[in-house]
C-alpha cells in the first residue's frame, strides 16, 4: 500500500540509532505520509491497476489486459463519448487560456499602474467569484440567463443588444461556450492575482530604465515586462490545464450528469461520472470508471510534461 | 490631495469599475432578490426591497424543507478538523523536511509533489471501494481523510517556505538547553507559524467547503449531506419554487462572503505571496 513511508520506517524502528534515521524524523513524518499514501497515492496507483480488469455480471474481475482502453479508444458506443468529451474539454481549456488569461492579465496590467487608488479594493471585489463554490455560480448564472426571469435580456437591451439573447444555456450550439465563459467569470481571479503579483515583483528600475530609453508603454509591456512574467504565465497555463481537465461540478450542476443537451457540454469529469456511476439508462462500471480515470491522467501527465519539458525549461532563462 | 485626474486615469478606473460590476453584479443580483416577493421578483428584478416588497419566506421554505443548519454544521465541520489536522501534520512533515538532512528527505518531498499536480479525484473509483470496506460510506470520516490526503502536499510545501525562514538561533538556542526536538516543534515551531496558517486556509479550505465531487460520492445521504451538496439537492427539488430557490442560494453564499470580506487581506497577500514560487 504506503511502500514509500515503510521503506522509511521500518529499518528506523529496528535501529533508533543515531547514525541512520532518528525516530523523531519518523514521528515528524510518519502521519503525513501514511494519509498521503493511503487515501491518496494508493487509490490512485489502484485505479490505474483496476483498468486493465474487467467485470462481470457476477462482481467477479478479470484481468483483462488492454482491453479496456480498446474499448474506450474504438468501440463506438464508448469511443464516440469520449472523444466528444475529450474535443468539448479541449475548447473549454482553450476558452479559458484565451478569455480567462487574457481578461486576467489584462486587469492585473491595470491593477500593477503605480499609485493606482482604491487597487485592493478592486482586487477583493473582483476575486470575490472565485471563493465561492462552482455549484452556487451555476445556479447564479442559470437563473441569471434564464429567459423566465429575464435579467439578462432586459440587460441586453439596454445596451442595444436585446435581439441577440437567446435560451444559451439550452441550445447545443451555445451551450459550451455559455458554460465555458461561466467558469471563466469565476475564476478570472486566480490569472489576474498571480499576474498582478509577478508584475509588482519586477524592479521600478528596469521599466525606468526603459522609459528613459525612449520606450513608450507599448514597447514597455512587450518588450521588458511581457518576458519577465513569462514563467508566471506557464505556472498560470498548467494550473488552468489541470483544473479545466478535471472540472465536473460546474457541468453536473448547471446541466447534470447527462451533460445536455444532447452530450454538448459533456467533458472528461462529467464523463467519467457517468461511467462509474450510471446514469438513466446507462449502468456504471468501476473498471471502465478507473479506464477513463486513468486516460485523464495520461492526459494531465501529458500536459504536465509539455509544461515541465517544453515550456519551463525554456521560460527559466529569461528570469533573473 | 491631487485634485487633478488625468484622463488615462480615468479610463482605467471605468474599466475596473465596469469589470468590478460584472464580478459581482450576478452575486448581489441573486441576493437582493432573495428579499423580494414572487411578484418583485419577475416586476423588477434590479430593484432593492423595499418595505412594501420585502419577505423571508424563501428564507423559511429552505429551513422548512431542508436540514440547513445540520448541512451547515456538518460542512464546518469537514472544514475545520480537515484544515487543523493539514496544518498540525503537515507542519510536522515540513518540519523534518526542512530541519533535518536524511537520506531520502528529496524522494519524499518529490513523491509528496506528485499529490500537487495529480488530482486525487482520480483515484475515486478505489477511494469510493475503499470507503465502502471500511464502513466509511455517509460519514463525515471519510471525507476528512480524503481532504487531509488531498491538502497535505500543499500545505507541507507552503510550510516549508515558511519555516525555512525562522530565524536558525531559535532552534539552536533550544537545542543547547537540552530541549527535545518534540518540544522545539510544539513551543517554538508551531507557535510562530500561525501567520502561514492563513495562507495554508486559501489553498485548503475554500476548495474543501466548495467541493461538490466527494460529498456526492462518498456521502450523498442520510443527513451528511454538505452545504454545497445540500443546496444542489434542495435545488433540484424545488426549482420552480423561485423564492427558495435565491434563498438557499443566498444562504449558501452568505457565510463564505462575510468571511472573505473579514480575511480578504490575508487572503489575498497568502495568495500572491504564496504562489509565485
Amino acid at each position: 500500500m504506503s511502500t514509500t513511508s515503510f521503506e522509511t520506517t521500518a529499518p528506523l524502528v529496528a535501529a533508533p540509532a543515531r547514525s541512520r534515521l532518528p525516530l523523531h524524523i519518523v514521528v515528524f513524518l510518519a502521519p503525513a505520509l501514511l494519509i498521503y499514501s493511503i487515501f491518496s497515492i494508493y487509490p490512485l496507483v489502484d485505479t490505474i491497476r483496476l483498468s486493465f480488469y474487467a467485470g462481470d455480471q457476477t462482481g467477479a474481475q478479470h484481468f483483462a489486459g488492454l482491453d479496456n482502453f480498446r474499448m474506450l479508444l474504438s468501440d463506438p458506443t464508448w469511443s464516440g463519448q469520449f472523444w466528444n468529451a475529450l474535443r468539448n474539454n479541449l475548447f473549454f481549456f482553450g476558452v479559458h487560456m484565451v478569455v480567462q488569461n487574457g481578461i486576467g492579465l489584462g486587469l492585473a496590467m491595470l491593477l500593477s499602474l503605480p499609485r493606482l487608488t482604491g487597487g485592493s479594493v478592486y482586487r477583493t471585489l473582483i476575486f470575490l467569484p472565485t471563493m465561492l463554490s462552482v455549484v452556487i455560480i451555476g445556479f447564479v448564472w442559470q437563473l441569471m440567463l434564464n429567459p423566465l426571469w429575464g435579467i439578462a435580456p432586459s440587460l441586453l437591451k439596454a445596451v442595444g443588444l436585446g435581439s441577440f439573447f437567446g435560451p444559451w444555456l439550452g441550445q447545443e450550439s451555445t451551450a459550451l461556450i455559455t458554460i465555458s465563459l461561466i467558469s471563466v467569470w469565476q475564476f478570472v481571479g486566480i490569472p489576474m492575482m498571480l499576474i498582478y503579483a509577478a508584475l509588482i515583483n519586477i524592479p521600478d528600475d528596469l521599466l525606468d530604465a526603459a522609459t528613459v530609453d525612449g520606450a513608450g508603454p507599448f514597447s514597455v509591456f512587450w518588450f521588458v515586462r511581457l518576458p519577465l512574467i513569462l514563467p508566471t504565465l506557464g505556472v498560470v497555463s498548467i494550473l488552468t490545464f489541470v483544473a479545466n481537465f478535471n472540472a465536473f461540478d460546474l457541468i453536473y450542476a448547471v446541466k447534470g450528469a447527462l451533460a445536455g443537451p444532447n452530450f454538448s457540454t459533456d467533458i472528461l469529469g462529467t464523463f467519467f461520472y457517468r461511467t462509474f456511476f450510471g446514469y438513466q439508462l446507462q449502468v456504471g462500471s468501476p473498471t471502465m470508471g478507473a479506464t477513463v480515470a486513468t486516460a485523464m491522467l495520461i492526459v494531465i501527465l501529458i500536459g504536465v510534461l509539455i509544461y515541465l519539458f517544453g515550456i519551463q525549461r525554456r521560460l527559466q532563462r529569461h528570469t533573473f | 490631495m491631487n485634485r487633478y485626474i488625468r484622463p488615462g486615469r480615468l479610463a482605467v478606473h471605468i474599466a475596473l469599475i465596469l469589470y468590478t460590476i460584472i464580478a459581482i453584479g450576478p452575486i448581489l443580483l441573486i441576493v437582493l432578490n432573495a428579499f423580494k416577493t414572487r411578484r418583485a421578483i419577475f416586476a423588477d428584478p434590479l430593484g432593492f426591497p423595499d418595505a412594501r416588497t420585502f419577505t423571508t419566506i424563501g428564507f423559511d421554505q429552505v429551513f422548512a424543507k431542508s436540514d440547513f443548519g445540520l448541512y451547515f454544521i456538518n460542512s464546518l465541520t469537514i472544514t475545520v478538523v480537515s484544515l487543523g489536522l493539514i496544518v498540525l501534520i503537515g507542519a510536522m512533515a515540513a518540519w523534518a523536511l526542512t530541519e533535518y538532512r536524511f537520506r531520502g528527505n528529496t524522494l519524499i518531498s518529490l513523491y509528496l509533489a506528485i499529490g500537487i499536480m495529480v488530482p486525487i479525484r482520480l483515484g475515486s473509483v478505489s477511494i469510493l471501494r475503499m470507503m465502502v470496506e471500511l464502513n466509511l460510506v455517509n460519514t463525515l470520516t471519510a471525507l476528512i481523510l480524503v481532504y487531509v490526503a488531498q491538502g497535505l502536499p500543499l500545505a507541507v510545501l507552503i510550510l516549508s517556505e515558511f519555516i525555512q525562514q525562522i530565524p536558525k538561533d531559535l532552534r539552536d538556542a533550544a537545542r543547547c538547553d537540552g530541549v527535545s526536538e518534540y518540544r522545539i516543534f510544539g513551543s517554538i515551531i508551531l507557535p510562530l507559524i500561525r501567520p502561514a496558517i492563513a495562507t495554508v486556509a486559501v489553498f485548503t479550505m475554500v476548495p474543501i467547503w466548495n467541493d461538490l465531487w466527494f460529498p456526492l460520492i462518498l456521502s450523498p445521504g442520510d443527513g451528511k449531506q454538505t452545504v454545497t451538496l445540500g443546496v444542489q439537492q434542495f435545488i433540484g427539488q424545488y426549482v420552480t419554487d423561485w423564492n427558495a430557490v435565491l434563498a438557499s442560494l443566498t444562504l449558501a453564499i452568505a457565510p463564505i462572503l462575510v468571511l472573505y470580506l473579514l480575511f480578504s487581506r490575508y487572503l489575498v497577500r497568502g495568495l500572491t505571496a504564496g504562489a509565485v514560487k
